[in-house]
C-alpha cells in the first residue's frame, strides 16, 4: 500500500467509528423536537462534561492554533488565556441562566431574548446574528476537513471534494441522530484528541531537536521576536491581546450552541463545577503550541499556516500514524460542526421563520423545515469554504465579533433589572452594524484594537444610555 | 405544555427575572485569572528567564491555567458557604 492509502485507509476507518456510534446513540429513541436539540434535559456531570469538552476542541484548536503559532507566533497564546477565561466568566452566568432556562421551558438563546425582552424582532434579529456568525465557524471546521484530506493524500485529493465529502457525511450524521449521539462521539473524539496532542506535542520537538526545551532555546536564538507579541504581525501586540481576551472570553458562552447546552445540565451547581475543572482542560493547547512553533524551523515557507502542524507530522512520523492524527482531527471538526449546524437549523425554524413569517406552523413542520435548513446552511458553508480563504483564527474571531454582541442583553438582562427592550435592541443594533461596517472595511483591529470589542464597549454603552431614558417595564407578580 | 411554556410560545412579556447573584467575594476571586492573564499581559510577555524549558510567555499561562481553576474552586467554596447559609435562615 501507498503512503497516502495507509493514512487515508486509518483516517476513514476512524471516522467511521464515529458515525456508527453517532447512529447507535440515535437509533433507540425516537425524537421529538425538544429531545432532537436538547437532549432530554437529562444530562449528568460525565456526559454534560464530555459535551462541553467536546465543543471546546475544535479544528480551530488543533489546526488554527497551532497555524498561528506558525505564522503570528506570540499572539496565539490569546487562545491559551481567552479559553480559560471563559469558564471564569460562565462561572457568574451559566447556573443563572440554567435556572431561568428551566423555570421557563427554554430550549435556545432566542427563547431568552423573547422571554426576558418579549419582543419577537429582538429575538429575530438574535437568531439572524447567530446563524450568521456561525457560517465562519462552520466554513473554518470544513476547511479544516478539506486541509486533513489533502495532506493526508500526499496532495492526491484536492481539497475541495474533500470538502464536498465531509459536509455529506456532516448532515448524514445529523439527521440520524442529534445532540445525544453527538456527546457520545465526542468520548471518541476526546479520547483521541488528547492522545494524538500529547504524543505529537512531546514527540515533533523530540524528534527535530531532542525536547522542548532545546527546541525554544534554538527558536528565541534565531527568531526571538517570533515568540512575543506582535510575533511576526504588526499590529497584534498587547492592546490587541487584551481586547481581543476580553472580547472572546466574554463571548465564548454568547454561541448559541453553547447557551443552548447550559440548559441540558442537570443542576445549576453542575455547570459551577465544570468552570472549576474545565480550564485545566486548556493544558493540552500547550502540545499544540509545541508543535506549530517547532514547525516554524523544521519546514519554513508554507503559505498557510493551518497546514504547518499536518505537514510536520506527515515529515516526522510513517503513514499509519499521520492517520490517526487525521482522523482524530477529523472527527474534532465534525462533532462540533454538527452542534453548529443543528443549532443554526433549529434556530432559523422554530426562533425566527415560526415566529415572524408563520405562526400556524406546527412542531413536525418547524421540524422538517429544520432538516432542509442543515442542508442549505451546509451548502452555503461549503461555497464559502471553496472560493472565500481566510485562517481559520481569523475565521472564528468574526464569528466572535458577532455573538459576543449578545452579551450586554444578556448579562443586563439577568442582573439589571432596569435594563429595557429598547436599550438592548438599539445597543446590539449598533454593535453588530460598528463590527460589520469595520471588518468589511477591513478596519480589524482598529489603532491596535479588535474591532469586535469596540463595537462591544459602544453597545454596552448605548444600551445602558437607552435604558435609562426609556420607561421601564412593570412587572405584576 | 405548561402554562409557562405557552407563555414562552406567546411571546408574553415576561420581564426581569428574578436569579441569584453571585456574591461579593466570589466575583473578585473571578477577577483574579483576569488581571493575571489578560490585563497585566506588558508585565510577562517575554522569552526570559525560560523556565522549564518554556519562553516566560507560555509558562506563566500555563501555570495560571492551574492557578485560574484554584481561584474558581475558592470561588465555589464561598458560593456553597453562602448557599448553605441561606437556606439555614429560611
Amino acid at each position: 500500500m501507498s503512503p497516502s492509502a495507509v493514512s487515508l485507509a486509518t483516517i476513514f476507518v476512524i471516522v467511521a467509528m464515529g458515525v456508527a456510534i453517532g447512529f447507535l446513540a440515535g437509533v433507540h429513541q425516537k425524537m421529538d423536537l425538544e429531545q432532537w436539540t436538547v437532549g432530554g434535559r437529562g444530562f449528568g456531570a460525565v456526559l454534560m462534561f464530555l459535551l462541553m469538552a467536546g465543543e471546546v476542541y475544535t479544528t480551530f484548536a488543533f489546526l488554527g492554533a497551532s497555524g498561528w503559532a506558525y505564522s503570528r507566533g506570540g499572539p496565539t497564546l490569546y487562545i491559551m488565556a481567552y479559553l480559560t477565561l471563559a469558564y471564569v466568566v460562565s462561572f457568574f452566568i451559566l447556573p443563572q441562566i440554567w435556572e431561568v432556562g428551566r423555570k421557563y421551558g427554554m430550549q435556545t438563546q432566542s427563547d431568552f431574548f423573547t422571554m426576558r425582552y418579549g419582543n419577537k424582532y429582538l429575538a429575530g434579529f438574535v437568531c439572524v446574528v447567530g446563524i450568521a456568525s456561525f457560517i465562519p465557524y462552520l466554513q473554518l471546521q470544513i476547511t479544516g476537513v478539506g486541509i486533513i484530506v489533502s495532506i493526508a493524500s500526499f496532495d492526491g485529493i484536492g481539497r475541495t471534494p474533500a470538502m464536498a465529502i465531509s459536509i455529506v457525511l456532516l448532515v448524514a450524521f445529523v439527521f440520524a441522530s442529534g445532540v445525544r449521539a453527538v456527546a457520545w462521539v465526542s468520548v471518541l473524539k476526546d479520547v483521541l484528541m488528547v492522545l494524538a496532542a500529547v504524543s505529537i506535542g512531546i514527540g515533533i520537538p523530540y524528534i527535530h531537536f531532542g525536547g522542548i526545551g532545546p527546541m525554544f532555546a534554538a527558536l528565541a536564538h534565531s527568531r526571538p521576536a517570533h515568540l512575543t507579541m506582535p510575533g511576526a504581525t504588526a499590529n497584534l501586540g498587547h492592546t490587541w491581546y487584551i481586547s481581543t481576551v476580553l472580547l472572546t472570553s466574554l463571548g465564548f458562552y454568547m454561541w448559541p450552541h453553547a447557551f443552548g447546552a447550559a440548559f441540558t445540565a442537570k443542576s445549576g451547581d453542575t455547570l459551577r463545577r465544570n468552570a472549576v475543572v474545565m480550564p485545566l482542560y486548556t493544558i493540552t493547547l500547550a502540545f499544540i503550541f509545541f508543535v506549530g512553533f517547532t514547525a516554524v524551523l523544521v519546514v519554513p515557507g508554507l503559505p498557510n499556516g493551518d497546514v504547518s502542524l499536518l505537514t510536520i507530522v506527515r515529515k516526522s512520523f510513517p503513514p499509519w500514524f499521520l492517520g490517526v492524527i487525521g482522523g482524530a482531527g477529523a472527527l474534532t471538526a465534525m462533532v462540533p460542526a454538527s452542534i453548529f449546524i443543528l443549532t443554526a437549523a433549529t434556530l432559523f425554524a422554530k426562533n425566527l421563520y415560526r415566529p415572524i413569517l408563520a405562526p400556524a406552523m406546527t412542531d413536525d413542520q418547524v421540524a422538517k423545515l429544520a432538516r432542509v435548513m442543515v442542508v442549505v446552511l451546509g451548502l452555503i458553508s461549503l461555497v464559502l469554504a471553496i472560493y472565500k480563504s481566510a485562517t481559520l483564527v481569523g475565521l472564528l474571531l468574526t464569528g466572535y465579533a458577532g455573538v459576543t454582541q449578545f452579551f450586554p442583553g444578556v448579562v443586563l438582562g439577568l442582573y439589571w433589572r432596569r435594563v429595557t427592550m429598547r436599550g438592548v435592541f438599539t445597543g446590539m443594533i449598533a454593535g453588530v452594524a460598528t463590527v460589520t461596517l469595520l471588518m468589511l472595511s477591513h478596519r480589524d483591529p482598529l489603532f491596535g484594537w479588535s474591532a469586535g470589542f469596540l463595537a462591544l464597549c459602544l453597545n454596552f454603552l448605548i444600551t445602558a444610555l437607552v435604558s435609562w431614558l426609556t420607561p421601564a417595564i412593570v412587572v405584576p407578580e | 405544555m405548561s402554562v409557562a411554556m405557552l407563555r414562552l410560545a406567546a411571546g408574553y412579556n415576561r420581564g426581569p427575572v428574578r436569579v441569584k447573584k453571585p456574591s461579593v467575594g466570589a466575583l473578585l476571586l473571578g477577577l483574579i485569572p483576569f488581571v493575571a492573564m489578560c490585563l497585566s499581559v506588558s508585565l510577562w510577555d517575554r522569552i526570559q528567564p525560560m523556565i522549564f524549558g518554556l519562553p516566560f510567555n507560555l509558562f506563566w499561562l500555563i501555570a495560571w491555567i492551574v492557578l485560574s481553576s484554584l481561584c474558581m474552586w475558592a470561588a465555589y467554596r464561598v458560593e456553597i458557604a453562602r448557599d448553605r447559609k441561606d437556606s439555614g435562615v429560611q
